[in-house]
Order: C-alpha cells, then sequence, then structure tokens
C-alpha cells in the first residue's frame, strides 16, 4: 500500500463498511441535520434550570428568559441548601433508592430466573397475571396500597417508601426475557460439573447479567430517585421528605424562589448523571455468547 | 472408568412425542461408542439422559452396575462435551477447568496438579489467563475437552463435538480423539451425525433412526452388512444405491440388470449396491448382465473419481435420504446411481457406461420391513 493510502476506518464517521455515499457537500451523514435540531429540543430545558439557578430572583422573573445572566449567583446554591433540610432529604433520598435498587436486583432477578428456566405448577398463569398488573397504572391502585401501608404503620416513615417498591414487574419481565436468551448449555454444564441451582445463578447467570442487571439498576434508580406522587401521598413529615418532595416546599402558594428551587434540582440531578457515566460501560454488548461455538 | 447400560429406555415428551423408544445398549468399560444418525433421530437425547438432563420416561440407566434413573446430574460422575463447548465466558481457561473441582471441594493443591496435568496434556498452558471469547475454535474446543478431563470421570459424553471445526481441524481434532481416548481408555459415549466420524473414530457404532436403536456393531460390519435399508442408505459416504428390484425363480432383477440369488423368496425386493461395487463393463463382457448407466456429473477427487447419473430402473427409499440435499426435481422414472472409479478413468457426461457388479457384493432388503435378507 503506498504511503499516502487512507485506511477508510480511520475517518470519522466511518466503520470500514461500504456504505451508500453521502451528498458530497456534507461533512456528516444528512440524518444529523434533523437529529441535531431534535437533540437541541432535548437539551433547552436542562440548560434554562442550570442557568436559571445562578440568576437572581428578579432575572428569572424576566421575560423573555434571560439565558445569559452576565454574572453567575453561585450564591444560590449555598442559599438553597440553608433554606431547607437539604442534608436530610439526600440522605433519606439515598437510603429509600438505594434500598430499592439492591432489593429489586436481588428479588426480580430470582422471581425472573424461576421464570425463564424452572418449571411449576402455574407458571405461564402466575406470570401472566404478573405482567396484567403492569397495565395498572399507579393512580388506579393508589389508593388500595395506600391503606395497605398504613396498616402496616408505615405512613410517615421511610418505609412507605420502600416496602411496596422492593420488588416491580417491569424488572421481572425484562429480566426474565434476557435470561431466555443465555445460553442453556452453560447451566447445564454446570450441572453436570456439580453446582446446585442457586450456585449457577449466582456463578454464572449473574456475572452473565450484567448489563441487563447494569440497565434495570439505572432504570430503577431513576423511578425512585425521581419518584414524586407516592412520596406525596403517604410522606407529611418534613424530616421524613424525599428530594422531590423537598423542592416542591420551594414552590409557595404566592410566590416561586425558582433560582433555588432550580439550584435544588441541579443538585438532586447530579447523583443521576455521575450514575449513567459509571454504569455506562456495563451497558456494552454482553459477553454472554462469547464462549460458544467456534 | 465405568461400563453404561441402557435397559428398555423411552423418552417420550409432551405432546407426545417419543424421542427415544425402548433403547437397549451396553457400553462396556473404556469403550468408545458412537451414536450415530441424522438430526432428530433421539442420539442426543440419549446421552442427555445419561448426563442426568433429562429425565428417563421408562426404563433404567445404569453405570457401573447401579441405576442412576434418580441421581442428580452432579452426583454421576460424569463428564459432558457440548457442541458448542459451553464454556464459562466469563471465566479464565484456568478456571474454566478448575470449576467443576472446585463445586466438589477438591482441594487447592490437587486442583492446581489436575488443571496443570490436563493443560500439559492438550497444550492449553500458553492460554490459561485468556477468557473464551480470545480463543480460536480449535482452542475452545481443547478448553471443553479438558474441562471434561480434568474431573477424572467415569465415563465421557461427546455431543458432537467436533461439528463447529472446519473441515480441516476437525480431520485434526477426530485423529487426536482417538489418540487421547488410546491414552486414557474412559468409557466414551460419542453422539454425531457425521458418518465419517462415526466409521473411524469407535469401536462399535449404533446407527439410530426415528428414537430407535437400528444396528450395533463393529464400523466395519455395519458397513459391510447392513441390518436394514436405513443403515445402509445411512452408514457410507456416497450412500449405497437402492433400487426396487423383483425376485423370480433364484434371479433377481433390476431393470436390465439380472444376477442369481437363491433364498429369495417370489417378489419385490430392495436392491442395494455399494458405489465401489459397481465397475464399468469392459465391451467384450462375458455376457453378464449390466445396467447402462448415463453419466450427469463427474467429480475427480483425487484418489477416486465419484460418477453420479441414472440408470433405468426406479429408485427405492431408505429413509435416511437428506431432503434438504435436492437441489434439482426428481428426475422421474430413472433411479440415480452413483459409481466409485479409479482416479485414472475420466468418463465425459452425457456418456453411456455400462456397469457391472459382484453378485456377492449386493445387497437385498425387504420390500415391507426394510429388513436385510441372507
Amino acid at each position: 500500500m503506498s504511503a499516502t493510502a487512507i485506511d477508510p476506518r480511520t475517518l470519522p464517521g466511518e466503520t470500514g463498511m461500504v456504505e451508500p455515499r453521502r451528498l458530497a457537500w456534507l461533512p456528516f451523514s444528512p440524518w444529523h441535520l434533523l437529529l441535531f435540531p431534535m437533540a437541541l429540543v432535548m437539551l433547552v430545558p436542562l440548560v434554562w434550570m442550570v442557568v436559571t439557578s445562578l440568576e437572581t430572583l428578579n432575572q428569572t422573573r424576566h421575560f423573555p428568559p434571560i439565558l445569559w445572566p452576565g454574572a453567575f449567583q453561585w450564591s444560590n446554591y449555598p442559599a438553597a441548601l440553608r433554606s431547607a433540610p437539604f442534608g436530610r432529604w439526600f440522605w433519606n433520598t439515598t437510603v429509600v433508592t438505594c434500598v430499592v435498587v439492591a432489593s429489586n436486583l436481588l428479588l426480580c432477578s430470582l422471581a425472573a430466573y424461576a421464570f425463564a428456566r424452572m418449571e411449576f405448577l402455574g407458571k405461564k398463569v402466575v406470570y401472566f397475571l404478573l405482567l396484567a398488573t403492569l397495565m395498572v397504572p399507579l393512580q388506579v391502585i393508589l389508593i388500595p396500597t395506600f391503606l395497605i401501608v398504613k396498616q402496616l404503620g408505615l405512613v410517615n416513615h421511610l418505609g412507605a417508601l420502600i416496602v411496596p417498591n422492593l420488588a416491580n414487574v417491569f424488572g421481572i419481565f425484562m429480566l426474565t426475557q434476557f435470561f431466555r436468551t443465555l445460553p442453556i448449555e452453560l447451566e447445564e454444564a454446570a450441572r453436570i460439573d456439580g453446582a446446585g441451582r442457586l450456585k449457577i445463578f449466582f456463578t454464572i447467570v449473574v456475572p452473565l447479567s450484567t448489563a441487563a442487571l447494569a440497565t434495570l439498576a439505572v432504570i430503577q434508580f431513576m423511578w425512585t430517585w425521581n419518584d414524586f406522587l407516592w412520596p406525596l401521598v403517604t410522606i407529611f413529615n418534613e424530616q421524613a421528605y424525599t428530594l422531590q418532595l423537598g423542592l416542591q416546599s420551594f414552590q409557595g402558594s404566592h410566590t416561586t424562589e425558582w433560582n433555588l428551587l432550580m439550584a435544588g434540582n441541579v443538585m438532586s440531578m447530579i447523583p443521576m448523571l455521575v450514575l449513567f457515566v459509571v454504569a455506562q460501560r456495563w451497558f456494552v454488548r454482553g459477553i454472554a455468547t462469547q464462549g460458544l461455538k467456534g | 472408568m465405568a461400563n453404561v447400560a441402557f435397559d428398555h429406555v423411552h423418552k417420550v415428551y409432551p405432546g407426545p412425542t417419543v424421542a427415544v423408544e425402548d433403547l437397549t445398549l451396553d457400553v462396556g468399560d473404556g469403550e468408545f461408542l458412537i451414536l450415530v444418525g441424522p438430526s432428530g433421530c433421539g442420539k442426543s437425547t440419549a446421552l442427555r439422559m445419561v448426563a442426568g438432563l433429562e429425565k428417563i420416561s421408562s426404563g433404567t440407566v445404569c453405570v457401573d452396575g447401579r441405576p442412576i434413573n434418580d441421581v442428580p446430574p452432579k452426583d454421576r460422575d460424569i463428564a459432558m462435551v457440548f457442541q458448542n463447548y459451553a464454556l464459562y465466558p466469563h471465566m479464565t481457561v484456568e478456571r474454566n477447568l478448575a470449576f467443576g473441582l472446585r463445586q466438589r471441594k477438591t482441594p487447592r493443591a490437587e486442583i492446581a496438579r489436575r488443571v496443570g496435568e490436563v493443560s500439559a496434556t492438550l497444550g492449553l498452558e500458553e492460554l490459561m489467563k485468556r477468557r473464551p471469547g480470545q480463543l480460536s475454535g480449535g482452542q475452545r474446543q481443547r478448553v471443553a475437552m479438558g474441562r471434561a478431563l480434568v474431573r477424572e470421570p467415569k465415563a465421557f459424553l461427546l455431543d458432537e463435538p467436533l461439528s463447529n471445526l472446519d473441515a480441516k481441524l476437525r480431520v485434526q481434532m477426530r485423529a487426536e480423539l482417538k489418540k487421547l481416548h488410546h491414552r486414557l481408555g474412559v468409557t466414551t459415549i460419542y453422539v454425531t451425525h457425521d458418518q465419517v466420524e462415526a466409521m473411524t473414530l469407535g469401536e462399535r457404532i449404533a446407527v439410530m433412526s426415528a428414537g430407535r436403536l437400528q444396528q450395533i456393531g463393529v464400523p466395519q460390519d455395519v458397513y459391510d452388512r447392513p441390518a436394514n435399508v436405513f443403515v445402509a442408505g445411512f452408514i457410507g459416504s456416497p450412500p449405497m444405491n437402492l433400487f426396487q428390484g423383483s425376485a423370480a425363480e433364484g434371479t433377481v432383477r433390476v431393470g436390465s440388470f439380472a444376477f442369481a440369488r437363491t433364498g429369495v423368496r417370489d417378489g419385490p425386493v430392495t436392491v442395494g449396491v455399494r458405489p465401489e461395487a459397481f465397475r464399468p463393463a469392459a465391451d467384450d463382457a462375458d455376457g453378464r448382465p449390466r445396467i447402462e448407466a448415463l453419466i450427469d456429473v463427474v467429480e475427480p477427487l483425487g484418489d477416486e473419481v465419484l460418477v453420479h447419473g441414472t440408470v433405468d430402473a426406479r429408485a427405492a427409499q431408505s429413509g435416511a435420504e437428506e431432503e434438504d440435499a435436492m437441489l434439482l426435481a426428481d428426475t422421474g422414472t430413472r433411479a440415480a446411481v452413483t459409481v466409485r472409479l479409479d482416479p485414472g478413468m475420466r468418463p465425459e457426461p452425457g456418456e453411456r457406461m455400462p456397469l457391472v457388479a459382484e453378485p456377492s457384493a449386493i445387497h437385498l432388503f425387504d420390500v415391507e420391513r426394510g429388513v436385510r435378507l441372507s
């Protein structure tokens, strides 16, 4: 190959495969003309939130909105922290979210494994009923669930946010579908090698399912961290507030301190961003099929 | 080491689908037995019943005289190599090899010793820290074998272990497997649909079809004296030519071809001739009846020449034909014939070639039941 030859894979956006010719004058795929504005639409609220959190209260009330405040009011952040028991709420939310995510990973995966791999009486019926509950919106079961939680004496207690969410059907469904795609021979080989059910589950199935488990963890984390309606119904005591509930207290009946509210929002978003960045490497394609074939 | 015995074993799936029907088979201590048959014949199911991965519907499987029907797989002391190897993808080769021993609470030093021995035997030392995803097909195959060997089990079960390798590697691994068995002498049951593997590897082969054992014996015997028309059509590559013939007064006729055979009841009969049993008839033939083949395709293979054509006769079915192998529609009235010739001969397509066959090399089968006559 001559010295001037360029490997097409070194060009940005090239896969090395022969692809249809692009519009010659565009340095990128024409699809980007559509996708870029769409991404912008998604980003604007986020940017606006960050900008508002750095403005004075007067600037936030200006119309049209000021998108470049000039002087950044970094003091909004300590002010927001001082004006409410933020630390307490952060701790509450962290406890609830961590317990719920951990229990979902454990309970959903165990249940999903049973549905995916074991035979028992009424398996299909139970699975169908579980899936059917996915179609019932939260609003419908809000009051019955509240009554149960009340019976358990958990109202106004973090337990009210944890116990009803220890496992969720979506997680069971998602993991069942994933476990079904795992090659059964791996488990058969482990059985012949002398491993029991639980051993197979924890040493073979779980390590091969990190991608699915990480996905579930992130989704569950997001749901729990951002949950507002259920805490609103069950928690009245400010000491047991979660972040989302607490942030609402910035919204007074007459005035709202938008800059402080947005500062609080930005802070409440940080753990989720961190989790997303950390968990991203787990999302890469699972390695489950690499031990097979030649 | 141990012997493995099937005693009237049935396997019925809900449906009901009969996967294995009345299988009675004895695998001797240290024997290399091949279970061979077309896909769906029940051979893998039979193997999986020995491993404990399938429940036995009725009958008994014994290892060393002890029934194992209700013994869980981990307590059977049997190792299995899967068609797709089933290596644990998240573990290194070393941990893959040691997994079974660890489950059995083998002392660390013992695990290290055995893993070391097996990796030396199979040439895996360089690969110990790699994961299955970083290995080639042949290396994965060796690790899968190693994982079975390291356990020093009573019996090996191999489920089409070579079918995922390319043709050249498969031939090499076949020889390696045979050597390995000679060295270790462990009772081995080997499932394959490849009858070349069956012929070359096995001390005995058991031919299965539709869940039933068709014939069991030394490979050459099965080849020379197929018990029924299915075995005749299945064992041998290319397979035996099968024609519809008729017997009358001590003479069997297939189209214009005729030969004497006593002890055959008058009436229709299935006639089988191996490709190598046909010879081109010399021009000044000694008056022996011949059959004329119209040549379609000539395949020079270097050490032999395969000639495919048709003869003026009607084809008989063995039940072992691969339907998918049909590319062109059946020619109808004429029967397909395959002839194996010496490498020096090179007939042309379209040519007519008179063929003769030694009467003693011709097999006769009952039309109704398919069983061998004489």
